[in-house]
């Protein structure tokens, strides 16, 4: 036990002091036995007195510390590193918390707040008495990642782990890489055509030796915890043999009977059941989709490179971090949502930008020429009802953007834009220049009066009360409704379930900070890139990317962890294993072990995350959380109810 | 302490957790939501890991009640510590009443990290609560 404690009292400048009699609980605390010097200070976070406290620590060889002042989430950190700084243990400080759960709280009653004080100071300097020096628990860490998802952001995070000399395992779920970028053609500022640009991050991640791509593959179990993560990786058949013969695969694509939607190019076309989304794709070779196959096999009679005997593989793989990149999906409307699938000549922006894509003189839909084009923007973000209150941030741009594409491509073109306040942030205006100078009409409402679509006859009529004219009410007869969806999570984010990820309001993946910790999880060793976060452009994504990346190789880099040692402890002599512990762990942190000829329950350090569910179900009471312990917790409650 | 013992303050013991309800508590404080001040609180990491001999040691040694802040569903360490939480209360309750003590001195609910107003309302009726019963 302690026998030379320094307490220091905060006045926190009279937050504290205006209600809690500061200079009684310094006496009080000075009366108890084990405390060898009791001080009141004006501001215990201020330099000077830090410095003070390393002074009294290291001179006076203070073998425990406590500061009474505002809440840990404050300043614990700052004066454990105090601590630190004088040479003293970290975990032989304890913080006491007398500003938010008693002068604050208790502002009302000031000698009611004192008396609390005094206790509230008592129980830190029990818990002190009874404290350790802790060393951090140092595990090896696996210098690999699993990247998951091959888009954009995960193709450049792969990139920038392996040049930092990390194993990469790059498991993509679909049969070719590039995510949604593949799907679009010229990207502003470039003119450079998403294909161009995952060719370009595909070349020289395949051209690395440290990275491992697997398409069709699907992280399917998870185990262990960061540094050494293992993962069950289901890899589906593509049905094809290697180096094969491009000319006879055209053929054998040519030959099948069977024609699904596209789901490439948002179903406005159909491909076959043995595909590729685009020529020249990557990887090269087709994919034979077997929930659509029918197996009748004409293919095969004319390639033989097809091979249906190809099977489900599983690969297990170790590795110190996941990062997650598996990108969004575009809002599918409702039915009926400004006329979706009921007026035949309303189409989302993706489907118009493969539509911009196939045609080539003409901009025709369903066999009629296209020339005013309606576009509707804000569908399924910034919903008023709707779950999605969040902006998609990239719509305004790619709108206007594909609208100027339209009327550079085709004659007489005219574009009339339906928005709610257009948010082409940064340089990006440039291009909203652009479209007003090329005589694109804007009209705008709020969002109570959104525009409305309907059916005239054979024609397709927008009508909108624009704020921009002084609530007037003006019609467009549009060839083309095109509705400007926003960015949604993933259908299937069972990945994120997987691996415990937890989720914002927004459904998307959430970071521990928007701004100070970005790209972390709170599951420690899982990182998060790209738009399975929440909306982001392509810079944006890449910018992420990157600080994951780099997170990610910095937890492992070290080929070693320092991991919180306040975790549990089993008493092995009162142990006789009964499994309720290991039953209790969400973790599975506790393993039955032979011990000296008896079967024990033993903590794995690195998997352990200290909660103590373990604890009140073990039947011989075993099992101490270290930082918690019954002597820690009981003598708290003593120091509380006691009477001075 | 004791069943004679007329309660005027009633000493309550809260055990809170270091993610969940103890930023709830600390902003109670910071928005001045007034409570008695004989509410203690003891911070655990999780409300599931709280061992029952922890909450009887805190009744016979001089608290009146014990006030379990859990996490709920917010729990960082899974969704599993709602149930657990409320085992151990079911496990601590019948030991209360094993040894005649009334288990309404041990109470439970799950208080967010934003729920300043519910845990004031909580532990105000709780004082009431036990300054009204004879244990």
């Amino acid at each position: 036990m302690k026998k030379k404690i320094g307490v220091y009292v905060c006045h926190c400048g009279g937050n504290i002091s205006d209600y809690v009699d500061v200079e009684k609980v310094r006496e009080e605390i000075e009366k108890d036995e084990g405390v060898f010097l009791a001080k009141t200070t004006m501001f215990a976070c201020a330099d000077s007195n830090q410095k003070d406290m390393v002074t009294d620590i290291a001179e006076k060889q203070l073998d425990g510390a406590v500061v009474a002042s505002c809440s840990p989430k404050l300043h614990l950190l700052t004066f454990s590193a105090v601590a630190e700084r004088a040479g003293l243990n970290k975990y032989n400080y304890i913080h006491a918390n007398i500003r938010e759960q008693a002068s604050w709280a208790h502002s009302d009653d000031k000698v009611g707040a004192t008396e609390k004080a005094i206790q509230i100071v008592k129980a830190a300097v029990a818990k002190v008495k009874r404290s350790n020096a802790l060393e951090p628990i140092r595990v090896e860490a696996t210098n690999a990642v699993a990247v998951v998802g091959a888009g954009v952001a995960g193709l450049r995070s792969a990139i920038e782990l392996a040049e930092s000399g990390s194993q990469v395992y790059l498991i993509e779920r679909e049969f070719f890489v590039g995510g949604r970028v593949a799907q679009w053609d010229d990207l502003f500022v470039s003119n450079e055509t998403g294909k161009e640009l995952i060719t370009r991050l595909y070349d020289k991640a395949m051209n690395h030796k440290n990275i491992t791509l697997f398409t069709g593959a699907e992280i399917v179990e998870n185990s262990g915890s960061v540094g050494n993560i293992s993962l069950k990786v289901k890899v589906s058949p593509r049905h094809m043999k290697l180096n094969c013969d491009e000319g006879n695969l055209e053929k054998a694509i040519e030959v099948c009977p069977v024609e699904v939607p596209d789901k490439f190019n948002f179903n406005i076309t159909t491909r076959k059941a043995i595909y590729h989304n685009f020529p020249g794709e990557y990887p090269q070779l087709p994919v034979i989709d077997m929930e659509h196959c029918t197996r009748c096999g004409e293919c095969e009679k004319v390639c033989k490179n097809v091979d249906f005997s190809q099977q489900e593989e599983f690969l297990n793989i170790k590795v110190g971090s996941v990062l997650l990149a598996t990108g969004y999906d575009p809002y599918e409307p409702k039915n009926d949502e400004f006329g979706y699938k009921t007026i035949d000549n309303v189409v989302t922006l993706p489907q118009f930008k493969r539509l911009v894509h196939y045609c080539d003189d003409k901009l025709v839909y369903k066999g009629k020429e296209v020339k005013n084009i309606a576009y509707i923007y804000c569908v399924g973000s910034r919903q008023v009802d709707g779950e999605n209150k969040y902006c998609s941030r990239y719509c305004c741009t790619a709108t206007i953007h594909a609208a100027i594409t339209a009327k550079k491509k085709y004659k007489e073109i005219y574009n009339f834009h339906f928005n709610r306040g257009i948010r082409t942030y940064g340089k990006q205006e440039v291009l909203y220049d652009e479209s007003s100078r090329m005589g694109d009409i804007y009209l705008q409402s709020f969002e109570d009066h959104p525009p409305v679509v309907s059916k005239v006859g054979d024609k397709t009529m927008v009508t909108i009360k624009d704020i921009l004219t002084a609530d007037k009410t003006l019609e467009v007869e549009a060839d083309l409704v095109v509705l400007v969806t926003g960015m949604v999570p993933r259908q299937d984010n069972s990945i994120g379930s997987l691996l415990k990820v937890p989720k914002g309001r927004d459904n998307f993946f959430n970071e521990i900070h928007m701004k100070l910790r970005p790209v972390e999880t709170v599951i420690d060793g899982v990182t998060i890139a790209g738009a399975s976060q929440g909306p982001k452009n392509i810079m944006e994504s890449m910018n992420s990317s990157l600080a994951a990346a780099t997170k990610s190789f910095s937890l492992i880099a070290a080929g070693e962890l320092a991991l919180s040692p306040t975790i549990a402890k089993i008493d092995a002599d009162n142990c006789e294993w009964c499994g309720k512990c290991d039953d209790a762990c969400p973790f599975s942190a506790l393993t039955k072990t032979d011990v000296n000829g008896k079967q024990v329950a033993v903590v794995n350090e690195a998997v352990c995350k200290g909660c103590g569910m373990c604890m009140p179900v073990c039947p011989s009471n075993a099992i101490e959380l270290i930082g918690y312990t019954d002597d820690q917790i009981e003598s708290m409650i003593d120091a509380l109810v006691s009477t001075h | 302490m004791g069943a004679e013992k007329v309660n005027k303050n009633p000493k309550i013991l809260v055990f809170s957790t270091e993610k969940i309800s103890d930023p709830a508590i600390d902003m109670a404080g910071l928005l001045k939501l007034h409570y008695p001040p004989t509410v203690y609180t003891i911070t655990v990491p999780c409300s599931s890991g709280i061992k029952p001999k922890w909450i009887l040691r805190a009744l016979e040694q001089g608290f009146d009640g014990v006030f379990i802040a859990a996490d709920g569903t917010d729990c960082p360490y899974g969704e599993s510590c709602v149930d657990k939480t409320g085992q151990l209360v079911g496990v601590t309750q019948e030991i209360l009443k094993e040894k005649g003590m009334d288990p309404a001195r041990l109470k439970m609910a799950a208080i967010c990290s934003v729920c300043s107003e519910p845990f004031v309302k909580h532990v105000k009726s709780f004082t009431k609560y036990l300054m009204n019963s004879s244990n």
